[in-house]
């Protein structure tokens, strides 16, 4: 197929031609979907960013007829768009919007999928590629991979196909695997997007761009300057409507085995030769594979995990994780885990990173704080020099989007007194633009078949390596998690993860 | 949902006869004033110094211009304001305000707006009135449609020059005098972005490789037009004929009637250009384009929603579809015209010289 590259058309162009695409969302009705997919494709609309041939397929059990999902979609995109509406373009795209009413464990479901999308191929007139998305509960993803391969959606003949699957993928490494395995015997890898949305924000790619185009952190970006890395992903809100997900998740599957990862490899990893998909996995999978995962005996130096009880967060009384709704009575289910890890190679042995999540926090913080080691020697002695403190730099995720560095330096007046001082960069005030929803960059990454910030098969599972035995040890644990307080940084219990005198930074 | 931006008050100063020292030294302290006692951290905007020169009496169209960029900060706006009489001296008048941060624990982003009013006479020296003011290892990006000389002062200090060649009423000499400012600094032409929507579908049109072949047979281009709008026509024609390597071979010449017709020599056939202009459009820049081949023709037309598509094909066949887009409007394309400010525009170039040679064939 011929590339992007060699149309002279579209030199110098933001957005760049897309192939004609029909999207279809499984689970069309589901709060995904309503929050942040209708949204992002509508904002995709605003912006002039779909392709000039596109058309939306919906997929779920509810009866509701092309007319019934239109309006169902125009109210979600109203609701939770980032920008109010422009009615002619909602109408425009809402023309676009096809709606299929069926469970996703009959057969012939798939049969009026395949159907539909071939009408309205035939009606552009034009091959156009098709990508599946499922945004479905995880238990119907294997159902749905199976029914499309028996549709014959998988493979078209005159265009591509592609797979969005969503997290959580998989339970634990067993059923990754098995999971892989079911999508493998359908789809070939290349038309495989794993999605994590963390990879669309643009404070995570800024990561490699802060990295590997700055020459001034490369020098200190080892274990000869770091002394500890703190990967935290801290949110003040509880477990909400997702109670009938998150009982059977917990913190570690929800957040850490996905997000935080995959925050530390993009932290961890050798510069790839280029941006393509396959250069940046492989150096991602490095990194994972260079973390030991703990020996049973090793779980509980290594892992801690709590659960709120009731407090206070923002002022409001909150209650407890056992008093939400749907949450099973006595669940030991964890509502915030910090586990400390190693990566054993050459760059980064010996050096510890902390990871933590949790929920019902003092405040909505995801941040990575790398701490440096202290100045060997410091010429300034006595109290006036208590605020010497390490340096340290701050990538801020949300809410302040940007980057700090914290320095110390001299307090004006006669004496020599220290107190560190910090130097930022934000996004707010450094750019003009808004940055986009992360499913937005995604979903265009998905409709030009840019994988990049994606992950692969092996990276889901070196990951749910790494994390698999702190889940059966866990399992078979009957001591309860650690409670913590609503609206505090979380159980203290947690402090005795950290080495060489070192602390939490404040969520 | 989308929301509003809210904003604190501004805080403000203002003097009668100052100095640009004296007004350095209120933005300073406006700096230190400007929390009120609220619980809030701030963050002075980064992004670019705006130097905008204007005469009284179209000082208020302005401000509103710039008013409505809403929450696209500048780090400091210039607002110099030409008296109608002769002066020698400064009227300086400073406001800051902040955009309140939408989450708890978010920084309240702060943007400058310093209005001066000066003496023409003091125009050609207006760098070094503003240079002590300018916010530093930012760009700088000077907006004088009207004045000149005020452009060419501020080339030591500024880095882009932000223009409308379709604000000019001979479009030929609008491009020529981009195409003199290129090679002193960066130009962002207001009318050039006016095209990006229409650049951006005909390269989708063409990018199937079925469709990319038709690019070398092309044997004709219309653009329909707002009749103000013959740069942004011209700045069309030119970036095809430079992508599609037309570029140097061109000529056009205007006609009575107000069009712009001429030719190309393409790589199979020659190319016949015309640009029409087109009454009873409300909104400044292209109204539709008709690029034709051996029997086959795309037409992209303003429409509800977006573009509206038609495609004849060779066998007779005809399509139509909406290219969907939102219209951004003349805020829209001022707030482009500052991001285009923050980046390189790989295509502009090529596309003025194509123009302006084609123009002075």
């Amino acid at each position: 197929m011929a590339t992007v590259q060699e149309n002279p058309l579209s030199v110098g162009l933001e957005h760049l031609p897309i192939d004609p695409t029909t999207l279809v969302i499984f689970g069309a009705t589901g709060d995904l979907a309503r929050r942040k997919l209708l949204p992002a494709i509508y904002n995709l609309a605003h912006e002039g960013s779909l392709p000039a041939h596109f058309e939306m397929i919906g997929v779920a059990r509810r009866e509701l007829g092309d007319d019934g999902f239109r309006d169902y979609a125009g109210e979600a995109i109203e609701r939770f768009s980032r920008r109010a509406p422009d009615a002619e373009v909602l109408r425009a795209l809402l023309e676009r919007v096809r709606y299929v009413s069926g469970s996703l464990d009959d057969a012939t479901t798939y049969g009026r999928v395949a159907e539909l999308a071939a009408e309205l191929e035939a009606g552009a007139g034009v091959a156009t590629n098709r990508i599946f998305y499922l945004a479905t509960a995880p238990e119907l993803f294997e159902p749905a991979i199976g029914g499309l391969g028996g549709a014959g959606l998988a493979r078209p003949d005159r265009s591509q196909a592609r797979v969005v699957v969503e997290k959580p993928f998989g339970h634990d490494l067993d059923s990754a695997r098995a999971l892989n395995q079911a999508v493998l015997d359908v789809f070939e890898e290349r038309q495989v997007f794993r999605i994590d949305h963390y990879l669309g924000k643009e404070t995570v790619q800024n990561m490699l761009v802060l990295r590997f185009a700055n020459g001034i952190f490369e020098p200190l970006w080892n274990r000869s300057y770091v002394d500890h890395v703190q990967i935290t992903a801290a949110e003040d809100i509880g477990i909400g409507s997702r109670a009938g997900y998150y009982d059977n998740a917990g913190a570690l599957r929800d957040i850490a085995q996905n997000h935080l990862l995959q925050l530390l490899t993009l932290l961890c990893m050798e510069p790839p030769v280029s941006l393509a998909p396959d250069e940046v996995r492989n150096e991602k999978v490095k990194v994972l594979h260079a973390i030991r995962p703990p020996h049973p005996e090793e779980v509980a130096d290594m892992a801690v995990r709590g659960q709120y009880h009731g407090g206070t967060v923002a002022g409001e009384e909150v209650p407890g994780y056992l008093e939400e709704e749907g949450v099973r009575a006595g669940s030991d289910t964890e509502s915030y885990v910090a586990v400390k890890l190693f990566v054993e190679n050459w760059r980064w042995a010996g050096v510890p990173f902390y990871l933590r999540a949790g929920k019902r926090l003092a405040r909505q913080s995801t941040e990575i704080a790398v701490t440096l080691k202290p100045v060997p020697h410091l010429a300034f002695q006595g109290p006036d020099a208590a605020g010497a403190a390490p340096n340290q730099l701050v990538l801020s995720v949300q809410p302040n989007e940007g980057v700090s560095l914290s320095l110390v330096a001299k307090v004006p007046g006669a004496r020599i007194q220290i107190r560190p001082v910090n130097m930022e960069f934000l996004y707010g005030a450094s750019f003009l633009s808004q940055s986009p929803e992360a499913y937005e960059r995604l979903i265009v990454d998905t409709m030009r078949g840019q994988a990049t910030l994606f992950t692969r098969r092996d990276e889901v599972e070196a990951a749910w390596a790494i994390f698999d035995p702190i889940l059966r040890a866990w399992a078979g644990d009957a001591a309860p998690p650690t409670a913590y307080r609503a609206g505090s940084d979380g159980p203290e219990d947690a402090a005795r993860l950290l080495e060489r005198g070192a602390s939490w930074r404040r969520v | 949902m989308a929301t509003g931006v809210s904003v604190t008050p501004e805080v403000a100063w203002s003097a009668r006869g100052t100095t640009p020292k004296e007004i350095a030294a209120a933005l300073s302290r406006l700096a230190g004033d400007r929390d009120g006692g609220r619980p809030l951290a701030y963050a002075p905007a980064r992004v670019l110094n705006l130097v905008t020169v204007v005469e009284r009496a179209r000082r208020d169209e302005l401000v509103e211009r710039l008013e409505r960029l809403g929450r696209l900060h500048t780090s400091r706006t210039f607002v110099c304001v030409i008296s109608d009489g002769e002066r020698r001296d400064l009227d300086a008048f400073a406001t800051m305000s902040c955009e309140l941060p939408s989450h708890p624990g978010g920084l309240a982003v702060c943007r400058e707006r310093v209005e001066i009013e000066l003496g023409r006479g003091q125009l050609s020296r207006l760098e070094s009135i503003l240079d002590p003011l300018l916010v530093g290892d930012v760009p700088t990006v000077v907006w004088s449609p009207r004045h000149r000389e005020a452009v060419d002062a501020m080339l030591a200090a500024a880095q882009v020059v932000l223009v409308d060649s379709g604000e000019q009423p001979d479009p030929a000499a609008a491009l020529v005098r981009a195409a003199e400012l290129a090679h002193e600094a960066q130009v962002v032409d207001l009318a050039w972005l006016r095209t990006t929507p229409w650049r951006e579908r005909l390269a989708a049109a063409f990018d199937p490789p079925a469709q990319r072949d038709m690019l070398a047979r092309i044997d004709c281009v219309t653009v329909r037009h707002e009749p103000a709008a013959a740069s942004s026509g011209l700045l069309l024609v030119g970036w095809l004929c430079a992508q599609l390597g037309w570029a140097g071979r061109g000529r056009l010449a205007g006609d009575r009637g107000g069009s712009i017709t001429g030719s190309a020599d393409g790589p199979e056939n020659q190319v016949e250009l015309r640009l029409e202009p087109v009454d009873g459009q409300s909104a400044p820049g292209l109204a539709g384009v008709t690029v034709g081949g051996p029997g086959g023709s795309l037409s992209l037309d303003r429409g509800p929603g977006g573009l509206a598509a038609r495609e004849r094909r060779p066998d007779g066949r005809e399509r139509a579809w909406t290219a969907m887009g939102a219209s951004r409007g003349e805020p829209g394309i001022l707030a482009d015209g500052l991001r285009a400010a923050l980046s390189d525009d790989l295509a502009y170039g090529p596309a003025l010289r194509s123009a302006a040679v084609m123009l002075a064939a």
